[in-house]
């Protein structure tokens, strides 16, 4: 960045034109893990996409009734079915752990080391009691004769849309609530201030990682708010 | 310019946290009142893209980062919305033709209900074997 920052860079729409056409970097001001990571949450912008689309598709152009989602996810409590009920849990807790995962971010940057590693732990435990529920509900599901290839229910496409979709977020909540744990644990000790160098990696650490980190984090409670909408309430 | 992170004060995130919780709010409402059509795919669609607006603008700090890399981000996913709309018109003709070859008049194959209605009135005497 050295030789570049005695040029002013641009602001806004002028900006954008001058940075893609600098022959240089096109990414400045920006940390290359970070810029990386939002590449590679594109990239699943786009399987998501693809995942969601096929869901479209097969639920257009079946000729079988769709399963009512309000029914099928309804939750028995007290004697009264309550539509969706674990689903909205399920919502509200993501979003929970979003909140804290973006103050985790901001005590990152202040250096308030044990606040920092305390809010990534506590977004770790949501993010692993958001999955509980998840296998709490494929269980149920399975008990009551759901298959990818076949349900009781309706149209035969709705198991494999509903298996493949939340299983493949509910691994990326899995991912995230592993790498969570091993960035807060890092934090906890005090690597991003030692300048400890990485297991893997080999490399020392800043407390950017915790934006990077919190980027994925938002991106996973990003795809539930379009799979809740999509697949749950529509 | 040196590499910076997004730091922001701490009430903008309570804010939003609150408002996307209302919104999450209202998105289950929608539901659970009941609307059904029109209503309810507008009102789904709404909470959706304000929820997907403000994570992405402020948890994601989309609008403090440069419009390099805002619309680097932005703009491929128009892809998207082209794929949507070219398999929307592959799954119309798919169905109607599935309509036209693979209709046998007979009524779609349900069966059972989901769990907490098998016990209502309409379904009591079907399955009581």
């Amino acid at each position: 960045m050295s030789a570049t920052s005695k040029v002013p860079l641009k602001d806004g729409m002028e900006g954008f034109v001058s940075d893609w056409a600098s022959d240089q970097r096109a990414f400045k001001g920006v940390p290359w893990g970070k810029a990386m990571m939002w590449i590679f949450l594109l990239s699943d912008t786009f399987i998501f996409s693809i995942f969601l689309i096929s869901y479209m598709t097969a639920r257009w152009s079946t000729v079988e009734p769709w399963p009512n989602t309000s029914e099928v996810f309804a939750l028995t409590v007290n004697g009264v079915s309550v539509p969706l009920l674990l689903i909205a849990i399920m919502t509200f807790i993501l979003i929970t752990s979003s909140g804290t995962m973006a103050m985790a971010v901001r005590s990152g940057y202040q250096k308030k080391r044990k606040q920092a590693a305390a809010l990534l732990y506590l977004t770790a435990i949501l993010g692993l009691s958001f999955v509980g529920m998840q296998a709490f509900e494929w269980s149920k599901l399975i008990e009551e004769g759901i298959r990818p290839w076949e349900n009781p229910f309706g149209a035969r496409q709705f198991g494999s849309i509903f298996f493949m979709v939340t299983g493949f977020h509910g691994f990326h909540v899995s991912v995230g609530v592993i790498f969570l744990f091993i960035t807060a644990r890092k934090v906890l000790r005090g690597d991003y201030d030692t300048g400890r160098r990485g297991f893997f990696t080999w490399q020392k650490g800043r407390y950017e990682i915790i934006e990077t980190m919190g980027l994925y984090w938002h991106f996973v409670d990003l795809v539930w708010v379009f799979i809740f909408a999509f697949f749950y309430l529509w | 310019m040196a590499e910076e992170g997004q730091e922001h004060p701490i009430s903008t995130y309570l804010w939003v946290w609150l408002l996307l919780f209302v919104l999450s709010a209202f998105s289950y409402a929608v539901d659970y009142v009941g609307f059904q059509g029109f209503t309810r795919w507008t009102l789904v669609l709404l909470f959706m893209f304000l929820k997907a607006y403000f994570i992405c603008a402020v948890f994601m700090h989309m609008v403090w980062e440069r419009m390099a890399l805002v619309l680097g981000l932005f703009i491929p996913t128009f892809a998207i919305v082209v794929f949507i709309g070219i398999m929307g018109f592959e799954s119309d003709y798919t169905q109607l033709s599935r309509k036209v070859f693979f209709d046998t008049g007979k009524p779609p194959t349900v069966y059972a209900v989901p769990h907490g209605k098998e016990h209502s009135k309409d379904h009591s005497g079907d399955e009581a074997h």
